[in-house]
């Protein structure tokens, strides 16, 4: 670290973590954690840990573009605010939409929101954490009157039992997960992780139980029951601070009637369900952390609900080591659903009642105020499709790869009338080239602003480097677009600072507690101040931060209740069929990060996991015929998606999982939101993102391979394959059906016609190596064959940043592994009878005196004599007692 | 008393057949040597590194004349055999004497092939066969004489080399379409020749000689189509011929060379022949470890040794030109039912060819780094079956020997996903 270290936050997950970055003055920074922030305390994870192997400026966009050709800002602003007033003028505001994303900065979110829902006139202002944790907000809403997570990462360390539900924290949370590893062994904290398959994170915990998808809300209900029947409840809490637990506890009891009956849903060990139930009946210390398993769910909301009425039943809520968690994915979904970056939300958690919609619209002196909620990200892409979108914005995510349905969104993309992004990479799957207007966004480290964790903290992401090329932070295009479209009165920021005064300024306008999200201790923040703003949890109504609510009782529906909610039965959207026998779950693996447009730039983050795959259980594995490595497809009734197999025990029979980074950036055939079906939360809209019905089937792959290259080389789309960073370049893992030899023919039109290159060739075992090196150096490595071979690509990863000098070294490439002891022989001497120096300088040392003691000794020499002098050299050198000198390579 | 066994030749078979005579039944017989070169027999093999300088005479000597005489071998040097009569087991020498015989061994090894071209009588034309004509050769290098090399085959390439690596400034002229086309396939006699043109010489593919130019002595050489040479010297190295004219006139039956069978016994039962003279189920060997197999199955033979014979050699060349490595062996050019593995390196001016039946190795080209040559050859020779280093063979021995490295990338620490 520096003196020009800066302090910023994590580009990734909602933990949050304090990061210091000392730029190294070559557009690159050091990181490391920072031992100040409270979110990690200077831990960082493997993805924090590699942030800075993602700051190449060679993978960004540069300028801004108008159909695919670069232009100037002026030109490209002029274009998205004549789109957007076109737009209006022909089909009204409600025909124009914006779909953020929840690694926009607050201040980014905020202008983006206010321009929409007070200026362009339409609430078609979604966002990505749509997909991640909308069911969190409709349950806390409807629970609490607020979307507010109540507790502190704190509670955690003080926590007796933490349950992890629908969450693979091990993966997605790791310095959360670390925490609590750490009061597990000071504490004696026990956790129970309660997911559909065992992961990383049931490994390191004291009970793992596989329940059934979509069947959370049974255990809850039990837990519930029990919890009454125990006598465990808080009846005064209840009585004094809750509605509706009666209604709730009913139907609690419908859908948990008796412990068979639960162990019948929930395809749980009945003593484990009693075990399990006892635990959270006599543990008053329980956090409950829930994650997309919970989330992502047609019954999210609802799953939810289940959750938060455990702990509104006995009070466990808002005190130390107590109360529900939600584990937010991304850096900032918490911040996007604090200004209304959710097309159900308004602004500063106020939703769309009149008088909340006229308080906005005066906060804003909004020309165009819109009157009710817009349309939420699979219903907006929907309305993409029938024509009712006609112009829109789409800043920082990719729908089509993330998604559900995720073609029939690549494909309704085509049919806007106007399409602007805002992205910072160049290479971004199935977006850009379908967009009029390409704006190149700064990106992580280049942009000022404010993110909010899940614990409610605030904290500044700072700009530690210089803007590469043309880019420019989305705050400042918004406010370009809207004085372009006669707003500018209503925009006239110059700093984030200000933004975040007014933001900050609205969450208090007429607010006098009665609601959650309060800011107003800040809304007079100098510039000076916001720069050094320390991190801090709110509300901040006055001058400090808060830990926790609701430990009070009060909440913030009108009666200052929180309400129990009668949950529905739970029942999966979609269920097997003959056709679609499996259930498919997704998530995310350790060390990528949603469509990998950051993550896989780093060489370290690309070791971990190569390829896509599709886990299955052993079981059904043997039953459909399916090998670990090879391929399979997988089919949904939307598409269809070709994915390496890796059989697994914690799969449960019937499921499989499958990761959903990748896509036709990283690879070709793995791009599983694809097969999601695009059902939704009813309260939410949140989509199911976790239980697709799906069926598998082998592949029988013909041809393996893989290629290595210092620069990106295409790769025809239909061919399953994978692409993943290596120090010095990127290399490819490939299948195909076809046969080798017919790959080989394709693969070699794609190799750079520049370099020397060598060749390895076998028709009969179809085996096909080209090596391709320029200047000493492994340009390209290409191997086929007709198996997998992995040591032989890590030997060519090995050797990648080594010169390849000399003839023998050509030729371990080509053989995808290194000789053995050559050196350690010697040259050879004797070409007639196979003999090296060093036997025959052992022959010598054993008394051979002359040439021909050492042909009797060791046959050297004995045919056609040509070494003859050679050994004569080596008996000299032995007499003299010299060191042998190392003779020179016979080559070229 | 012992045997008369009278040995024509003083090569490098006759060397050897000495040689396990004395290991094997040193006392059997009085053996004498006829040699017509005025050396004692000398490492032929050896010419061309006397020529490029990098084996000196003595170094090429195998024994020298204290040797036979310790070894009561009676040597008879810098005289022919003009004739032989097989009946009464006499072999007359051009200086008149007789030489009377119990058994004979005919190791009269071969003469260079010599077109009948206008103007090859001519003072400058020369064959590269004996240690006269590297002296020969050597004063054409210390003028740096422009010479022509008539051969592209192993002999006239290494001709050519040590010339050229000596000062002389060399054309090779060569029939075919490419350079050792009995010894190298396409691409391996593509790489030679770019490997030759690097070290300066110059190569004339296709050119037929029409004649050789010059009226007292060499000055050129004319191509078929026109093409004109200049030259000081032509080195004829198109060929061998197996030297049979004693054993023909004698009424021994010859076809290429002197016919044998599998004792190296020739159709009269008390003579034998070997070495590059001989022709054993229809091959003529012309080179050198052929010679030392027969030598050896021959000595055991006449030994008493019943149980020794000579069943024939896989053939195996390599060039030996500092720097452009070329083996060959076995049928690498391949069969209907054969498979090859194949490695280029053109920058490294190498190249390799595997050729298998079924599951046997069958042939072998290497250009380059030639260092595998003999474990080919010996696993060619083997017929072993390899199916289980069939993938890694054409990297070479020590790859076959080598384990495949442990795969991960150094930082994964899930090897259930590694890829």
């Amino acid at each position: 670290m520096n003196s020009f270290t800066v302090k910023t936050t994590c580009a990734y997950c909602g933990v949050g973590c304090g990061v210091l970055a000392a730029p190294d003055g070559q557009g690159g920074a050091i990181i490391a954690g920072d031992p100040d922030h409270p979110a990690n305390y200077g831990r960082l994870c493997v993805k924090g840990a590699a942030l800075g192997e993602t700051l190449s400026p060679d993978t960004r966009l540069l300028t801004p573009k108008i159909d695919g050709t670069a232009t100037t800002w002026n030109r490209a602003i002029e274009r998205i605010a004549r789109g957007f007033e076109a737009s209006i003028k022909a089909h009204g505001p409600d025909s124009v939409a914006m779909y953020l994303s929840g690694q926009m900065l607050t201040e980014d979110y905020y202008v983006a929101n206010k321009f929409m829902k007070g200026f362009v006139g339409s609430s078609h202002c979604d966002t990505n954490s749509r997909l991640c944790m909308a069911s969190s907000v409709a349950g806390h809403k409807r629970a609490f009157g607020s979307d507010t997570v109540p507790g502190s990462y704190d509670d955690l360390e003080e926590a007796d039992l933490i349950l992890l539900v629908g969450s693979n924290t091990a993966w997605c949370h790791p310095v959360l997960f670390q925490r609590m590893q750490r009061a597990r062994e000071s504490r004696g904290t026990r956790i129970v992780n309660i997911d559909v398959r065992r992961t990383a994170t049931s490994v390191d915990c004291d009970m793992h139980l596989s329940i059934k998808p979509g069947m959370d809300s049974v255990l809850f209900a039990w837990f519930l029951v029990q919890l009454v029947e125990s006598g465990a409840t808080d009846s005064a809490f209840i009585g004094q601070h809750t509605a509706g637990f009666d209604a709730a506890l009913a139907m609690a009891r419908e859908i948990a009637p008796s412990l068979d009956q639960v162990s019948r849903l929930t395809g749980l060990d009945a003593a484990d369900i009693a075990e399990l139930s006892a635990l959270v009946v006599g543990t008053p210390r329980l956090v409950t952390c829930y994650s997309q398993g919970v989330n992502q769910s047609a019954q999210g909301t609802d799953k939810v609900n289940a959750i938060l009425n455990i702990h509104l039943a006995t009070g466990r809520i808002g005190k130390a080591g107590m109360g529900p968690f939600s584990l937010t994915g991304q850096p900032n979904a918490m911040g996007g659903r604090e200004v209304g970056g959710l097309s159900n939300q308004l602004a500063a958690h106020m939703g769309f009642s009149a008088p909340e919609l006229d308080r906005v619209q005066r906060f804003w002196n909004a020309t165009r105020m819109v009157q009710q909620e817009g349309l939420k990200a699979v219903d907006l892409f929907e309305g993409v499709a029938s024509g009712r979108i006609k112009a829109l914005w789409i800043m920082h995510t990719n729908p089509s790869v993330s998604l559900p349905r995720a073609d029939f969104v690549r494909g309704s993309l085509g049919k806007l009338d106007f399409l602007a992004v805002s992205e910072a990479f160049s290479h971004v799957d199935g977006l850009l080239e379908r967009a009029h207007v390409v704006l190149p966004a700064s990106p992580w480290g280049e942009k000022d602003g404010t993110v909010t964790n899940s614990e409610r903290r605030i904290s500044r992401q700072r700009r530690f480097l210089a803007p590469v090329g043309e880019a420019k932070p989305d705050w400042w295009a918004i406010v370009q677009v809207a004085k372009r479209m006669g707003f500018g009165k209503a925009f006239d920021y110059s700093t984030p600072a200000a933004i975040f005064r007014e933001h900050a300024r609205l969450s208090a306008f007429e607010n006098a507690g009665t609601r959650d999200f309060d800011i107003g201790g800040l809304a007079q923040v100098s510039d000076a101040a916001y720069d050094a703003l320390a991190p801090v949890q709110w509300p901040v109504p006055a001058d400090a931060g808060t830990p926790r609510l609701f430990g009070d009782g009060r909440f913030f529906h009108a009666d200052q209740k929180a309400r129990f909610i009668a949950v529905a039965m739970p029942a999966l959207r979609e269920t097997p069929s003959p056709r679609f026998s499996f259930i498919l779950n997704t998530g995310r693996v350790r060390d990528h990060w949603h469509t990998m447009s950051r993550t896989r730039l780093s060489q370290r983050l690309s070791g971990h996991i190569r390829e896509p795959y599709v886990e299955i259980h052993p079981d059904d594995a043997q039953r459909l015929g399916l090998k670990s490595n090879a391929y399979a497809q997988v089919r949904s009734a939307h598409a269809v998606a070709t994915l390496r197999v890796e059989i697994h025990p914690g799969q449960q029979p019937g499921m499989l999982f499958a990761p959903i980074h990748w896509n036709e950036i990283s690879g070709g055939g793995g791009r599983v939101s694809a097969l999601m079906s695009p059902f939704t939360d009813p309260f939410s809209g949140q989509p199911e993102s976790k239980a697709t019905p799906v069926s598998i089937t082998p592949l029988a792959m013909r041809s393996f391979g893989f290629l290595v290259a210092r620069t990106r080389l295409e790769l025809p789309r239909w061919l399953v394959h994978s692409r993943f960073t290596v120090v010095g370049g990127e290399a490819i893992i490939f299948a195909c059906q076809c046969l080798p030899a017919e790959l080989e023919a394709l693969i070699s039109n794609y190799l750079p016609a520049m370099g020397a290159r060598s060749h390895m060739r076998d028709e009969s075992r179809q085996v096909f190596r080209t090596l391709v090196t320029t200047r000493q150096r492994i340009e390209t490595m290409l191997f086929i064959g007709p198996q997998r071979n992995e040591s032989a690509l890590d030997w060519t990863l090995q050797q990648f940043e080594s010169p390849s000098h000399d003839e023998m070294a050509r030729r371990a490439l080509l053989a995808g592994q290194g000789a053995s002891g050559n050196a350690d022989r010697g040259p050879l001497i004797c070409a007639c009878n196979n003999v090296r120096a060093s036997v025959i300088t052992a022959a010598i040392a054993e008394g051979a005196g002359d040439v021909d003691a050492v042909g009797k000794a060791c046959k050297a020499g004995t045919t056609c004599g040509s070494c003859k002098p050679e050994i004569k050299t080596l008996l000299a050198e032995f007499a003299n007692q010299a060191q042998p000198e190392k003779p020179a390579p016979a080559l070229v | 008393m012992r045997e008369k066994l009278l040995v024509i030749g003083n090569g490098m078979a006759s060397v050897r057949l000495c040689e396990e005579l004395l290991q094997h039944s040193p006392k059997a017989f009085d053996i004498t040597v006829i040699g017509a070169e005025k050396h004692v027999g000398y490492n032929r093999v050896l010419l061309s590194a006397n020529l490029a300088g990098d084996a000196s005479e003595s170094e090429l000597e195998l024994h020298d004349r204290a040797w036979y005489a310790a070894n009561n071998i009676h040597l008879v040097s810098n005289v022919k055999a003009v004739a032989l009569d097989v009946i009464a087991r006499q072999v007359r020498l051009a200086d008149g004497h007789v030489i009377a015989f119990d058994r004979l061994v005919l190791a009269t090894g071969s003469v260079p092939l010599m077109p009948p071209l206008p103007g090859m009588d001519l003072p400058g034309v020369l064959a590269f066969r004996d240690l006269d004509d590297v002296a020969t050769m050597r004063e054409l290098c210390a003028r740096e004489a422009q010479v022509v090399v008539m051969g592209g085959g192993l002999l006239g390439l290494e001709a050519a080399y040590g010339l050229a690596r000596r000062g002389a400034k060399v054309t090779v002229l060569h029939l075919m379409d490419r350079l050792m086309e009995r010894q190298a396939d396409g691409p391996a006699a593509r790489l030679l020749r770019a490997g030759l043109a690097r070290r300066g010489i110059r190569i004339e593919l296709l050119a037929q000689t029409a004649r050789v130019l010059g009226d007292v002595e060499v000055e050129g050489v004319e191509l078929s189509d026109g093409r004109i040479i200049a030259a000081q010297a032509l080195v004829c190295a198109i060929g061998i011929r197996p030297n049979v004219a004693l054993a023909q006139a004698a009424g021994i039956k010859v076809e290429r060379g002197i016919l044998v069978d599998d004792y190296m016994q020739t159709s009269q039962p008390h003579i034998y022949a070997l070495g590059e003279c001989a022709q054993h189920r229809g091959v003529v060997y012309g080179l050198v470890e052929p010679a030392y197999q027969q030598a050896r199955a021959l000595a055991r033979h006449l030994g008493g040794d019943v149980e020794a014979n000579y069943l024939g050699s896989l053939l195996s060349t390599h060039l030996k030109v500092s720097g452009i490595g070329l083996f060959s062996c076995g049928n690498f050019m391949g069969t209907a039912e054969s498979q090859n593995s194949v490695m280029d390196d053109p920058q490294f001016g190498a190249y390799r060819k595997l050729v298998f039946e079924g599951n046997r190795l069958i042939g072998a080209i290497l250009v380059g780094d030639t260092s595998d040559a003999a474990w080919y050859r010996d696993i060619i020779a083997s017929a072993a079956d390899v199916s289980a280093q069939r993938d890694m063979l054409i990297f070479g021995q020590d790859f076959v020997q080598a384990q495949p490295v442990q795969g991960g990338s150094g930082h994964a620490p899930a090897p259930r996903h590694a890829a």
